[in-house]
């Protein structure tokens, strides 16, 4: 399905398509009071005590008075009812302050300022420095003679940087007047919510003749609730608008995580419920026949001879609602109040602070906290978690010359210094594809000072170690660069740029260089993305040879390559690459086939490497968690070597002969099947053995295993407690995940980038880094923590807390109702099985709410040891894994609870008997009176 | 120290600040043996005492329980009891005699006790109307008293199962052929006289119909005086229970004979029932009931005993505080 939007035509796309109106609210005034009543009656919980509720209506069997029910019932409802309203109001209230802001629009040829709901598909909106943008626009004019403008899209993916967008080439050149007037035709597919891509076409009516169907991409847009920074004015049609943007679509409710605890809560519950109807069904019975052989002969009860013809229910429904207690109605509204408390002492620990950036940690899901304590599998991503993310050029190989080996600085190398200072071209060709090879944009400071916006962080160590080496990237003029080496200013034009994408894993730019005119294609990559392509002949062993000494020392390596490239071939290229950019389907597959066809016979210049230091506190945190029984693994799109250099240094695992690693690869679907049986063999052997086994296992071969081994591969997952996977894919990243959850383990997902979103999305728990990949990931997470190291406290101190307290709490509830309900069914032995309450209402509710709930909430203050005993012992935290609620086999175990609270109530009510019986009596003054009912 | 350190130390060590980094003062017992043995020991200290003084206590208290409600049938009767009970052509008074075994000191009460006799069915303790016992004729609110809420298209008063089975059994005492008086006033709460019962509301269209249960009341005196009706509509939790008949405010020696007249006019033959006098003394503590007293002997010996087994296991097998070797992964 595609949409055309007529550019200027006001009447067209009026039916078609929404305005602009942003609407997130849930409910309406009219329909706020049934949709939320059937919200909350979606819930079996809620419904079971409606039903209850209802049948305290009919007076005939109601023990107690229904207000009883009714009272806590409507409570609950509305406490959830008026917090989902507030919660709307509050929606309401900022979705009209969006709606009613004023913007300027194009009607008639004029611009005029109206309200931002009153924009329609195909209007053009006119936005000035620092405004927020309305709608998706697809830009056609800018301040900018070279059509460019800079928007910041940390509303949207949370990256603070500024990112450039430019006008389609279609559009370019067009005059300020002609822009109001201008007609045209955007071809777009339908709303989707994916922020990288828009696959468009544009094409402009006459006057502004271009026979070419003009592509659109991503970089022509500008979409709604990003800023436009460092541009004076931009103008663009409305595609999308309302809740129909890129955002608005993506705003999606994910499904609510339900903890492990949740679900033994659900399962007891159901399982209560069951015992119930047999409790009630033997009691119904028993009363039953009762009536009909004692009750008959007590005159005093005057039991009619012919009943109506509910009789025979109406003991069992009786008893149903005597025993209705023995579902706590109370423990979700306990276990909520207390879990948003959890959450809440997560934000304000002082500890979880990270000072250098002043970011507290932030529970976002209030709901999930027990689940940290719980935590079985903790799948970390490598860069920007356990490392700092903060990359610095530290060696480099320039035509087999290594430098920087002995100072571990190859900026401080003289050397490099000398043969910088010589131009000798080897080094100055390295040096040029360093600094231009990139999308960084150089922004000068009014002083003069250079600073660069890098939306990668190894792009902004290479160009900043260039500059250190005097090849200063120093302007970016649209499509022409400027360079200034050694003095002079060398001026490149930018002709193409083929984008770095994690299949390709490499990215390249086609410049010409404006002194000769030559077209040069740079690239830098991963090394099996370019040495591979080396021209015939070529001698890339040192090359090799330098990749593996870098990646043992752990440093991320990158391969820089060029190729001169004939003007003819160029062109060539040049319309098959147009093409493939204005594809609407299977656009970036199209893309990466047609780059293959220009990057090949390359020539190898050199071997770059850069640091990543290790975050402070990485090792501790991960021997620590490692000694509480977690299992840790380490899923990274990087290279095997780096990651298991990381792994190292980090305890991730012990070199030999403490630790074994073992290989899985392969290319094909045999080798990988004989490297995985090899593997899992050595595994089982050693199971038994105090040596810590990892495995390694690359993207390829793990996309084999997964898809023909996967029943092997689990076995492997659960025999190994460390495991090293590199060269992933976040969907293999998510699918790993999946596959622990699938053995029932307790998966904790932490990472930092965009790249970690979905296998944080798809564990139990989604631990986020704010770090310097942006917000993403934190963003998607359940908690975001500004440090790896504070995961250790997040997990020993908030999550065993919160379990141990929400495991009290839970298993109180159902403790307390268990015990009221066993002394009424013990009662009703005494009483005739005749269904009579043994309280009253008023103390039935008092029990309830007053006695047993209020309380009890005071636990959320317990520690059962001092922090300090678990940080020191982290084993302690084997009793919450293996669940202190969730004993195994559940059930046997909730029947020796129920024996236990049926004894105990035996006691209460035999202690009642007791007391009872030789001195029944009802005396005044004078004596100890015990009536317990009271009317 | 500047002045902001002590703002800062202040501000961490304020209420709201030692709640959210969870560290507010706290105590924690640790137990160790010699805590655990102590503590054992010391409960026991307390509750074998408490639980003689009150079993002592119980023990001082004199009761005589005889049964009657079989003596009472006439022997050519005992086959039949139920038609006995039923015929009101046939003298129902009776009775029976009984040595006092120990002094009893005044005052010494008296009770009607109903073995047997549920009056805590369902059916049966809903059968009333409190609104009607406080405000009397009112046509509403009289539905709870289903099966006896109206005769002859009137409301009775007080209508219900509970007042309608109103136990009518009497008692009158002789001793050495004088009468002794029971006091019969003050025998209900005093909370029900004055606020459960109304003092405007008379027995209206009582035990008129053709079913009659129990006792027949006075329709000239106010619901609020009359007692027996009040005591029995506080019904039993149990189905076994004592409901207090009067008081003798005179002392009963050793060996004294009393004679006690009565009139067998309750129905319990039909289902089994039992009836009994009883005549009891108190205590500080209310009437003879050992289990207090037992209870709080039962507990304190047993915590005894287990301070005894536990000093006997630490002085055998004497573990280490703070033994890092028992931590179970070590």
């Amino acid at each position: 399905m595609k949409r055309y939007v007529y550019i200027n035509d006001n009447e067209s796309s009026h039916e078609l398509y929404c305005d602009n109106r942003i609407s997130n609210r849930k409910y309406t005034v009219l329909n706020f009071l049934p949709k939320n009543l059937w919200e909350q009656f979606s819930r079996f919980m809620n419904q079971y005590f409606l039903l209850i509720a209802c049948l305290q209506l009919w007076s005939l069997i109601t023990p107690v008075n229904p207000a009883s029910t009714w009272g806590p019932l409507i409570f609950i409802f509305a406490v959830s009812a008026s917090k989902e309203a507030w919660d709307d109001y509050n929606r309401y209230l900022s979705d009209k302050k969006a709606n009613e802001k004023l913007v300027w629009v194009v009607r008639q040829g004029i611009r005029k300022h109206i309200q931002a709901q009153d924009i329609h598909v195909g209007n053009i909106v006119w936005l000035r420095e620092n405004d927020e943008v309305p709608c998706d626009l697809v830009l056609i004019g800018t301040s900018d003679p070279q059509g460019l403008c800079y928007v910041e899209t940390a509303a949207l993916d949370g990256e603070t940087d500024l990112k450039t967008r430019v006008i389609p080439s279609a559009c370019m050149g067009i005059d300020f007047e002609l822009l109001h007037k201008i007609k045209g035709v955007i071809e777009c597919p339908n709303p989707d919510k994916d922020i990288t891509r828009f696959d468009a076409n544009l094409r402009l009516f006459p006057p502004f003749i271009d026979n070419d169907v003009c592509p659109l991409t991503i970089k022509n847009t500008i979409l709604q609730s990003c800023y436009l920074r460092n541009t004076e004015w931009a103008c663009g049609v409305a595609v999308y608008t309302g809740n129909e943007t890129k955002l608005g679509m993506s705003r999606g409710i994910p499904e609510p995580k339900l903890t492990a605890m949740d679900a033994m809560i659900d399962k007891l519950t159901g399982a209560i419920f069951v015992f119930q109807i047999v409790v009630v069904m033997v009691l119904g019975i028993a009363g039953n026949v009762w009536k009909d052989t004692e009750a008959r002969k007590q005159w005093y009860v005057q039991y009619p001879i012919e009943g109506p013809w509910y009789e025979l229910l109406v003991i069992p429904l009786r008893f149903e609602l005597l025993c209705s207690i023995m579902i706590p109605i109370s423990i979700k509204v306990s276990l909520d109040l207390v879990k948003s408390l959890y959450a809440k002492f997560i934000d304000w620990d002082a500890e979880m602070i990270d000072y250098e950036t002043g970011i507290p940690s932030h529970a976002t899901n209030t709901a999930i906290s027990e689940d940290l304590g719980q935590v079985e599998y903790i799948m970390t991503d490598k860069t920007g978690t356990l490392t700092e993310n903060r990359m610095i050029f530290r060696r480099c190989c320039i035509s087999g010359v290594f430098y920087g080996n002995e100072s571990g600085d190859a900026l401080k190398d003289t050397k490099l210094l000398n043969a910088v200072a010589g131009s000798s071209p080897d080094v100055v060709q390295f040096l040029t594809v360093m600094a231009i090879c990139n999308t960084v944009v150089p922004i000068k400071s009014k002083t003069g000072a250079i600073s660069y916006k890098a939306q990668s962080q190894d792009e902004d160590a290479l160009v900043n170690a260039a500059a250190q080496l005097h090849m200063v990237y120093a302007n970016k003029n649209a499509n022409i660069l400027e360079i200034r080496f050694n003095g002079s200013v060398i001026k490149y034009e930018v002709l193409e740029i083929l984008e770095f994408t994690s299949d390709r894993k490499r990215m390249s730019v086609v410049v010409k260089d404006c002194q000769n005119g030559k077209i040069v294609l740079l690239s830098k990559g991963a090394d099996e993305a370019i040495l591979p392509f080396a021209y015939v002949g070529q001698q890339t062993r040192t090359f090799i040879e330098a990749v593996e000494q870098y990646a043992q020392l752990g440093l991320r390596t990158l391969c820089l390559a060029c190729r001169e490239l004939r003007e003819d071939e160029y062109q060539e290229w040049s319309l098959l690459f147009k093409e493939a950019s204005s594809t609407l389907v299977d656009r970036e597959w199209r893309i990466a086939e047609v780059c293959q066809r220009l990057e090949h016979d390359f020539e190898v210049l050199g071997v770059t490497a850069i640091e990543d230091r290790l975050q402070d506190g990485v090792p501790e945190t991960i021997e620590t968690l490692r000694k509480a029984g977690i299992n840790f693994w380490m899923l990274t799109g990087d290279k095997q070597n780096t990651a298991i250099q990381i792994a190292l240094s980090c305890n991730f695992i012990s070199p030999e002969p403490k630790g074994q690693l073992l290989l899985i690869d392969g290319k094909t679907e045999d080798e990988v099947c004989r490297s995985l049986e090899r593997v899992l063999l050595t595994m089982r052997i050693t199971s038994s053995e105090p040596k810590d086994v990892a495995f390694v296992v690359d993207g390829w071969a793990l996309e084999i295993a997964l898809k023909h081994y996967r029943k092997a591969f689990t076995e492997l997952a659960i025999l190994s407690r460390t495991a090293i996977c590199c060269r992933v894919t976040p969907s293999q990243k998510a699918q790993l995940v999946e596959l622990l959850k699938s053995c029932d383990y307790r998966t904790l997902a932490i990472g930092d980038g965009g790249n970690d979103v979905r296998m944080i999305q798809q564990a139990d728990i989604g631990v986020g880094i704010s770090g310097r990949e942006g917000l993403q990931a934190a963003r998607a997470a359940d908690y975001s923590i500004g440090k790896f190291r504070f995961l250790k406290r997040l997990i020993l101190v908030h999550g065993r807390y919160s379990y141990n307290r929400t495991a009290f709490l839970s298993q109180y509830s159902f403790y307390k109702s268990l015990v009221i309900c066993f002394i009424q069914i013990f009662f009703s032995f005494i009483s005739g099985v005749s269904g009579t309450s043994l309280f009253n209402s008023v103390s039935l509710m008092a029990y309830n709410v007053f006695y047993t709930s209020i309380p009890v909430l005071v636990s959320v203050l317990d520690k059962d040891l001092s922090e300090g005993t678990v940080m020191q012992h982290p084993q302690i935290l084997f009793y919450c894994q293996a669940g202190r609620f969730t004993v195994s086999p559940p059930f046997l175990a909730f029947f020796l609870l129920l024996y236990n609270r049926a004894s105990e109530s035996e006691y209460i009510c035999w202690m009642v008997w007791s007391i009872f019986v030789p001195c029944n009596c009802c005396v005044c003054d004078h004596h100890t009176c015990l009536c317990l009912r009271e009317k | 120290m500047t002045d902001t350190d002590r703002g800062t130390q202040r501000d961490r060590h304020s209420a709201f600040s030692l709640f959210t980094q969870q560290s507010l003062p706290a105590c924690k017992p640790v137990l160790t043996p010699e805590w655990v043995i102590m503590t054992f020991l010391f409960i026991g200290f307390i509750f074998i005492p408490v639980g003689l003084v009150t079993l002592r206590a119980s023990h001082s208290v004199v009761e005589i329980v005889e049964r009657y409600d079989i003596g009472c049938v006439p022997e050519p009767f005992r086959i039949d009891k139920v038609s006995y009970i039923q015929d009101d052509s046939i003298p129902k008074n009776c009775s029976l005699s009984f040595k006092v075994p120990k002094y009893m000191k005044a005052p010494i009460y008296i009770y009607y006790q109903l073995d047997n006799y549920y009056q805590n069915h369902r059916r049966y303790v809903k059968s009333r109307s409190d609104k009607q016992l406080l405000h009397g004729q009112n046509e509403h609110g009289i539905s709870s008293c289903q099966p006896v809420e109206v005769n002859n298209d009137r409301p009775i008063i007080p209508c219900g199962l509970i007042a309608w089975s109103l136990f009518n059994d009497t008692f009158t005492f002789i001793r050495n052929r004088a009468e002794l008086k029971v006091n019969r006033k003050n025998i209900a709460w005093k909370s029900d006289r004055g606020h459960k019962f109304g003092k405007n509301v008379y027995p209206f269209n009582f035990q008129n119909g053709t079913l009659i249960g129990g006792g027949k009341l006075n329709p000239t005196i106010p619901l609020s005086d009359q007692e027996d009706l009040i005591v029995w509509m506080r019904t039993s939790a149990l189905p076994s229970f004592r409901k207090l008949y009067g008081r003798i405010e005179k002392d009963l020696d050793v060996d004294d004979v009393v004679v006690v007249h009565l009139m067998n006019n309750y129905n319990t033959y039909s289902f089994g029932g039992k009836k009994k006098l009883v005549l009891s003394t108190t205590s500080w503590l209310g009437g003879k009931n050992d289990f207090l007293g037992l209870a709080y002997v039962f507990i304190g010996s047993s915590s005894v005993t287990i301070a005894v087994v536990f000093t006997l296991l630490h002085l055998l097998s004497p573990r280490h505080y703070e033994d890092t070797s028992y931590l179970p992964w070590n």
